[in-house]
């Protein structure tokens, strides 16, 4: 018996792996996001820890900003109810792994597209709904006027970020130092830096409105204008599913193009009965636009309804805090948002 | 018979999980093998003992990781067994005031969860002044919120290495001390008993008699610390510290290779268990008997 | 160290001992009267301690943390050991998931995300370590199994799960596991992580179960070979109530470390006790109040861990046959 029994373990073994490599591995089967979304009837978004304008709590336990705008509308174009949504709170070293791991089902939380994320983490980035830049915030009584100016300085950012990577490749770009104060959330990166356990601070050059407003002397901060690099924000999706990524992109694109008509949550009801053939199409009263994605055809007219355009979530969120609209004027008007429209 | 059935099954569910992996590995478009290794990191460290910028590879921030997990370890166990013992034996006094600390300190730090003293410490030391005005509690010593230099600035560490330094030595040392009070416990009175009537002074008796007697009952349990050591300092990821652990993650988010990143990790605390567990066993085994 | 006990060396030492703890007492007291804020805890002590469980429902969780001392009081009693006790422990988990979640009897229901503090650290304690026991019995025993095949297995998972920090375990649940099952099959995190923690507990308890076992006299295992018996029922019926009963204290002692190692649950996002109070100071109110908050907390863990050790200490006194 003894004899035979490690050639029959290695036989058996081998038979084994043999059979366990032939096991359907179960990519095949796999379940539509949007379908998997209305069996459970709400939608789970990723959104920051606390970032002022983009994603945060008020006092009384809502979301607002411009990323929890993106997943309202997403939800109200798939449940025709932009409440029906949970939030999920990430940190940056969290994120993309509550999104590969099926946690969320869409992620945004003011996200830099990047080509490793959209490369090598298996995401898609349907849609830009920012355009920003890195920059810097230092105490006002610094003397500091120029990101040049902090070589050999301690800087604090949240580790995971497009930041850290951006201000590593300026840094070493222009052959200065400086020393990285890494802090998971982004509350608590802020309150060293308030504190002076760094002489900056590091993020979106957006966010830095709020990061100024919530300090204990706002007058005693200034934030640098000159922004070290481009940051491109958008929500993020698992790539494998193409009919997910095309709801959150028209979805983005639908807030954008009603600014673009001139829709508005005060207008959209009136625009029921336009003769424009655009409004028409993006109201639902021709074509079948809705139901190509697998939405209800009013799909876009509820979005604009419950969530507003894309200028009135800017002057919800973002123009309160100061942030100036810039680059993100539509194309018309300036800017450089020009997107498809539903036609 | 039924060992092969077992051998099957064991096979048959590894290969299954790892097909599967395989497959969703590649849907999503994940990169695999370890070419990430040699690719630039793209991120900063603070300055440690490995010298690093954010063009140097990914396997040069992972040795930066692993040399600073392995000097906080370092420390930690020498410190530890430093205090350990000193405590331990202070249990035993035979002055109740020194027992009576002595087992304050056992209790207390026992009892509380090794991250909430790691983040009470780091916590402590944010309340230090700012960078413009040390605040000097002895010659050569200036403390502020960012760095800690002591001997007149030739030894700098950070507040978060300082703080997790601190817990895990002050922790350890806890049950390092209950481990000698107990193996100092175990040998027979008698034997201290003529050690002092041959006239030896309490600690010579200690020394030479006592302890060595009590070392394979302490030296088990007390290696088994040692390792505790090296796998608590991976708490260093929840105070922003770049040891391992923090580094493979950060590594994971910037390029998605969760599997072999995760695979080296645990190849090091593993190999780093054994080997300090062996080197203890042969240090303190073969002259002792365990 | 003075070589003889005499008498003003003794006083010497004492103090000499007790100025630096003098100093640091005070130091300590002074703080904690005068310049300590606690205005933090009175403020937050409710999200410290039950999470962002809905204000008006918190008589839930409350109960839910008074209950699990009934399990507890039952295991420390020696006396009262049989099936029961096992039964006490999993009912009271069942009717904590079930009390929290509500959903019933005109309780409102509360989705398990808003779930914190000690009711969180409580449940993921004891749960983990009841589906534990089981697979640490198992293991135990697959340790010593005369299979070399079976013992090689055994021992490679017990020395490999305790050598990775459990962080990493918590990390590659939260990361690795999505990416190793099918798209079909999504566990919840919740569950995920109660899971990774019992693996990570089995390991351990595996270690001391295995030395009640090797406790039991050889001769018992030949008598029960000599009646009859087949060795799964000599282990079952024989060997094991022996080794679990002996190895008591030391599980206690297990379950007292996993109970601390609850707080690693903060580091991948969940809202444990030490969780909750290190989100409670993220508020900018709040910022600089750190130290209190953790003091806050430490007191509650060191009560609780204390008992727990008391507990353990009060079962081995009984097994040396000293009434308790």
């Amino acid at each position: 018996m003894t004899r035979l029994r490690i050639p029959a373990a290695v036989v058996a073994c081998a038979a084994a792996l043999a059979a366990g490599a032939c096991t359907p591995a179960g990519g095949a089967t796999h379940t539509a996001t949007l379908d998997q979304v209305r069996a459970r009837g709400f939608l789970r978004c990723g959104v920051s820890t606390g970032v002022a304008g983009f994603s945060a709590l008020d006092g009384a336990g809502v979301w607002h900003g411009l990323d929890v705008d993106v997943c309202r509308a997403i939800a109200a174009a798939v449940f025709g109810d932009s409440a029906k949504v949970r939030y999920t709170p990430l940190s940056a070293q969290r994120r993309f792994a509550a999104l590969q791991s099926g946690e969320i089902d869409v992620l945004s939380r003011n996200t830099t597209i990047s080509f490793q994320r959209d490369v090598n983490l298996g995401f898609e980035f349907p849609a830009i709904d920012w355009y920003d830049g890195t920059a810097f915030i230092v105490p006002r009584a610094s003397g500091i006027s120029a990101p040049r100016q902090l070589d050999g300085k301690t800087i604090c950012f949240s580790p995971g970020t497009s930041t850290e990577a951006d201000v590593a490749d300026y840094f070493r770009t222009n052959g200065l130092r400086f020393t990285p104060v890494v802090i998971e959330r982004a509350e608590e990166a802020t309150a060293a830096y308030y504190a002076g356990r760094c002489d900056a601070f590091a993020t979106d050059s957006s966010a830095l409105a709020g990061v100024r407003m919530h300090a204990p002397h706002p007058e005693e901060q200034a934030v640098l204008p000159q922004t070290i690099s481009k940051a491109p924000l958008g929500p993020a999706v698992m790539s494998a599913d193409t009919r997910w990524v095309e709801i959150v992109r028209w979805s983005v694109y639908a807030m954008i193009d009603a600014e673009d008509l001139g829709l508005s949550s005060a207008t959209i009801d009136a625009a029921l009965t336009s003769k424009d053939p655009a409004i028409r199409r993006f109201v639902g009263e021709s074509d079948d636009f809705g139901p190509m994605l697998g939405l209800d055809h009013r799909w876009a007219f509820t979005i604009v309804k419950q969530v507003g355009n894309s200028r009135e979530s800017f002057e919800r969120n973002l123009a309160p805090l100061g942030v100036e609209r810039g680059m993100n004027r539509l194309w018309k008007d300036g800017g450089i948002v020009y997107v498809p429209d539903i036609r | 018979m039924w060992q092969l059935a077992v051998i099957a099954v064991v096979c048959g569910a590894v290969t299954a999980i790892g097909a599967q992996t395989a497959v969703n590995l590649r849907a999503r478009g994940v990169a695999t093998g370890f070419g990430y290794l040699r690719r630039s990191a793209g991120f900063e460290i603070a300055p440690g003992l490995v010298p690093f910028s954010s063009s140097d590879s990914n396997a040069r921030a992972l040795a930066a990781g692993i040399v600073n997990t392995a000097r906080l370890s370092a420390l930690g166990i020498l410190t530890a067994a430093a205090l350990g013992v000193t405590i331990g034996i202070a249990r035993l006094s035979s002055i109740p005031t020194v027992a009576m600390l002595a087992r304050a300190y056992v209790d207390v730090v026992r009892n509380v969860p090794v991250l909430l003293q790691i983040l009470c410490w780091a916590a402590v030391l944010q309340r230090l002044p700012d960078a413009g005005l040390p605040w000097h509690p002895a010659p050569g010593v200036a403390l502020t919120n960012r760095e800690l230099s002591f001997l007149w600035g030739r030894v700098i560490v950070s507040p978060e290495f300082a703080a997790l330094f601190a817990a895990l030595s002050i922790y350890t040392a806890a049950f390092i001390a209950e481990n000698v009070r107990g193996g100092i416990a175990a040998v027979p009175r008698g034997q201290q008993e003529a050690a002092l009537a041959l006239g030896l002074s309490r600690l010579a008796a200690l020394r030479t008699v006592v302890l060595p007697q009590a070392l394979p009952v302490i030296m088990p349990p007390t290696i088994s610390q040692f390792v505790s050591v090296i796998k608590n300092s991976s708490l260093a990821t929840a105070i922003g510290y770049f040891d391992l652990m923090s580094i493979t993650n950060t590594t994971i988010n910037q390029t998605g290779q969760a599997v072999e990143a995760m695979a080296l990790a645990a190849l090091f605390y593993l190999t780093a268990s054994l080997a300090v567990a062996a080197s203890t066993r042969a240090l303190f085994g073969a002259r002792h008997g365990i | 160290m003075a070589s003889r006990a005499s008498g003003p060396g003794r006083v010497a030492v004492s103090l000499i001992a007790l100025a630096p703890a003098a100093y640091v007492g005070w130091r300590v007291a002074r703080w904690a009267l005068v310049d300590a804020g606690w205005g933090v805890i009175a403020d937050r002590y409710r999200f410290i301690l039950f999470g962002a469980y809905p204000i008006a429902e918190q008589w839930r969780p409350a109960i839910v943390c008074l209950l699990f001392a009934v399990p507890f009081g039952l295991t420390v009693a020696r006396a009262k050991w049989s099936r029961g006790v096992v039964a006490a422990w999993i009912a009271t988990e069942t009717t904590a998931v079930l009390l929290m979640h509500g959903g019933f009897a005109g309780l409102p229901e509360v989705p398990h995300d808003v779930w914190g503090g000690l009711p969180l650290t409580l449940m993921l304690s004891t749960t983990s370590f009841t589906l534990a026991m089981p697979v640490a019995i198992v293991l135990a025993f697959g340790r010593r199994s005369p299979m070399p095949a079976v013992r090689a297995l055994c021992s490679a998972w017990i020395e490999l799960i305790r050598g990775i920090p459990l962080v990493a375990l918590l990390f590659m649940a939260s990361v690795l596991v999505p990416l190793c099952l099918p798209d079909t099959l999504v566990i919840d995190k919740a569950i995920r992580i109660v899971l990774t923690f019992a693996v990570g507990v089995a390991a351990y308890e595996a270690e001391v179960v295995g030395a009640g076992i090797d406790g039991v006299p050889a001769a018992q295992r030949d008598a029960a070979a000599a009646l009859g018996l087949s060795p799964i029922q000599t282990a079952v019926q024989i060997v094991l109530p022996q080794a679990i009963g002996a190895s008591m204290p030391a599980t206690i002692n297990t379950f007292m470390a996993y109970f601390k190692d609850t707080t690693l649950v903060m580091i991948v996002g969940f809202f444990d006790l030490l969780g909750a109070a290190h989100a409670a100071i993220a508020d900018g109110r709040w910022a600089g109040y750190g130290v209190e908050v953790y003091v806050f907390t430490a007191l509650i863990y060191g009560v609780l861990c204390h008992a727990i050790a008391r507990g353990g200490a009060r079962l081995e006194r009984g097994a040396d046959g000293v009434s308790a």
